[in-house]
């Protein structure tokens, strides 16, 4: 679940509360957006995907609350990591063009034609 | 639990717009038909719950897309003919097939990078986000009006029958909105139940509810046991392909008898799960094969690597994730070759419809459900566009009627939305219920179920936002339960998704439909398979890329 939104990275520009597609965040007039409705968190990463300040942190644990650490996320490089995966940000590239899917089949194992 | 949501402001008439095609849901099926609707020529409006780029299944995730070229497709026909069970159809395959191959140039060409092989893109999947970004980009350019965070609550009927638009709300703004249109198409997704399916929570049934309370049918709702592993602490990403190189234990760190491996997780897993829990390790996996799976299923590693766990090396336990008819196979019945339903002026696309058609009693999983909702998505938006245009100015003339029924308006007593929610849950989510099937917890499910229903045709509390939208909710979420347990009850048999304890083995006699509807009384008829002769496929060069 949504854990962590980092008020010193924030920009306020709202994107999380627009694309959340369950309606977390509440937004708040020229402040960081709030977590509102956590219950309602589905762990889908998106907002971490959408934040273009890497400001955000999804919890891997769908079911529960963890406790969690800006400084820590921060020196781990969790912050921000999805966009990393994705490509996503500032002066980087899709990583579609990585996308591994249709060599499946040639590896062996159970894929393969 | 104690929330924070705004209130409604009632006083208002809310945003009225008026359309030629309006399209409920936000996920690839969505787009895609709202793509195809304006190609037609369509004035075209799109309102989803969530937002057309994060919303359903797809955007979460990288999928595999059943895009082949034509010299595979009669391999491929075969091959899922065979994994349907008698309940898919030659015909339906060979044209999704068909319109799949023709559609991935497409996407290409609104800015979506494919992967290369020996300098040539290999267009046969994608990474979600970055899809679903270019989906919702090219809409835009197409002038199609997105809007989002609008749940739709019920649909509009006209004096002539016909679907005429939908009503929902603006639940950022808490204001409530009406579209009228000439007709509208269903590719809100399947229903996970809330279960926490990797992006699958906006997929509550919602289509399912409103097309029957406009009178139209479901189809297959029986398929809808399908369940998928994720790691346990995550439980949400619900990816299997980089476990076919696990090995797995029990508590005691015994090996666990996994048989063959082309049998899948369902031949040992569930069973596993009920004795107590279950770990696994990707220790089969060679440099070669990580190689491969940390690019094509980057989303499974996220969860893992978040929580420091290295799958590898280090034991972790797993689940299995109700995946509902999300990756199952029922919902919406559709009759006709655009996707129609049997209401006029209402279309289904994508899981929203029934997949039987390509996957029979069988999950499609990722690959031929991404490629049902590129084709169906088309399919169901030139329909819709078409009926629209016959229509033509008679459309905004119609008086309508807003057709919603529980959870929305009601009378008497009153119902707390978030317990009905978790009623249902305990009724669907346990595999003792909903995977192991028997007659006699199937009755006792439905007894209860059939109470939360009635209970939802008391007077909700519509306050707030997330008021209204968790009552609708609880009531699409029950209605399907209601639908899958009554569909699964009178199929005595086992057949892929169904899986009756009671009646294990598949019964020859049962190979046909079975369409579904009704509210407070569900009903339910068997329908025939139709069966077609092959034919034969050809794809002039020239039209790949070219609009359908």
């Amino acid at each position: 679940m949504i854990e962590l939104i980092s008020k010193t990275r924030c920009v306020a520009c709202d994107i999380c509360v627009k694309v959340c597609p369950t309606n977390v965040f509440d937004a708040v007039p020229d402040e960081a957006p709030v977590i509102a409705r956590v219950e309602d968190c589905q762990t889908c990463f998106m907002c971490e995907a959408y934040c273009p300040a890497d400001a955000l942190y999804v919890a891997p644990q769908s079911n529960e609350h963890v406790a969690v650490n800006e400084e820590e996320l921060s020196e781990a490089g969790r912050l921000g990591e999805y966009r990393v995966i994705l490509g996503w940000g500032a002066g980087r590239k899709s990583n579609s063009v990585n996308d591994a899917a249709h060599l499946l089949h040639t590896l062996r194992g159970p894929f393969q034609r | 639990m104690p929330t924070n949501s705004p209130r409604v402001s009632t006083g208002q008439a809310g945003l009225e717009l008026a359309t030629d095609v309006l399209v409920l849901g936000g996920g690839p099926a969505a787009a895609w038909a709202a793509w195809a609707a304006r190609s037609a020529g369509a004035d075209v409006v799109v309102v989803d719950k969530g937002f057309l780029g994060t919303s359903g299944a797809a955007a979460a995730a990288g999928n595999g897309v059943l895009a082949l070229p034509p010299s595979e497709h009669e391999a491929e026909v075969l091959k899922r003919l065979k994994a349907g069970l008698g309940l898919n159809d030659r015909r339906w395959l060979e044209r999704m097939l068909e319109c799949t191959w023709r559609s991935m140039p497409l996407i290409e060409s609104w800015g979506y990078e494919f992967p290369k092989l020996d300098g040539a893109p290999v267009r046969n999947s994608y990474y979600g986000p970055e899809y679903l970004r270019v989906l919702r980009k090219m809409l835009l350019g197409l002038g199609v009006r997105i809007l989002d965070q609008s749940p739709a609550l019920e649909l509009l009927l006209a004096e002539d029958g016909a679907v005429a638009g939908a009503r929902g709300l603006r639940r950022q703004d808490g204001s409530y909105y009406s579209v009228r249109a000439g007709a509208v198409v269903l590719a809100t997704g399947g229903c996970a139940f809330l279960s926490r399916a990797l992006g699958c929570n906006t997929d509550t049934g919602d289509a399912y509810l409103m097309a029957v309370e406009a009178g139209a049918e479901l189809s297959g709702m029986e398929f809808s046991a399908q369940y998928a592993i994720s790691s346990a602490l995550n439980a949400t990403v619900t990816r299997g392909v980089p476990y076919a190189w696990a090995s797995y234990y029990d508590a005691q760190g015994k090996p666990i008898d996994t048989g063959a491996r082309e049998r899948g997780v369902d031949w040992f897993l569930p069973r596993a799960l009920l004795r107590g829990p279950v770990y696994a390790r990707l220790d089969k996996a060679t440099p070669e094969v990580k190689a491969v799976i940390e690019r094509s299923h980057f989303i499974a590693f996220l969860p893992l690597r978040k929580a420091g766990i290295d799958p590898y090396t280090q034991l972790f336990p797993v689940t299995l994730v109700l995946e509902g008819t999300v990756r199952g196979a029922g919902g919406v019945r559709i009759v006709s070759d655009e996707c129609a339903t049997t209401v006029p002026g209402l279309y289904a696309a994508g899981d929203a419809a029934t997949r039987e058609l390509i996957a029979g009693a069988s999950s499609g999983g990722g690959g031929p459900n991404a490629a049902w909702t590129i084709s169906s998505g088309q399919w169901a938006g030139a329909g819709a566009a078409k009926f629209a245009k016959e229509l033509g100015a008679r459309a905004r003339e119609r008086r309508v009627d807003a057709v919603g029924t529980a959870g929305l308006r009601g009378s008497g007593g009153a119902f707390d939305a978030d317990e009905v929610i978790r009623a249902v849950q305990a009724e669907v989510l346990p595999l003792q219920n909903n995977y192991f099937r028997t007659e006699e917890g199937l009755l006792a499910s439905l007894a209860k179920l059939d109470a939360l229903w009635r209970e939802l045709k008391t007077e909700p509390t519509l306050d707030t936002v997330r008021g209204i939208e968790r009552a609708r909710t609880a009531a699409a979420l029950t209605a399907t339960a209601r639908f899958a347990y009554r569909a699964g009850l009178r199929r005595k048999e086992t057949r892929s998704l169904n899986r009756r304890v009671d009646f294990p083995s598949l019964d020859p006699n049962l190979t046909h439909y079975q369409a579904s509807g009704g509210l407070d009384e569900i009903w339910l008829r068997d329908e025939p398979v139709r069966t077609y002769e092959p034919r034969v496929v050809r794809i002039e060069p020239s039209l790949v890329g070219a609009a359908p």
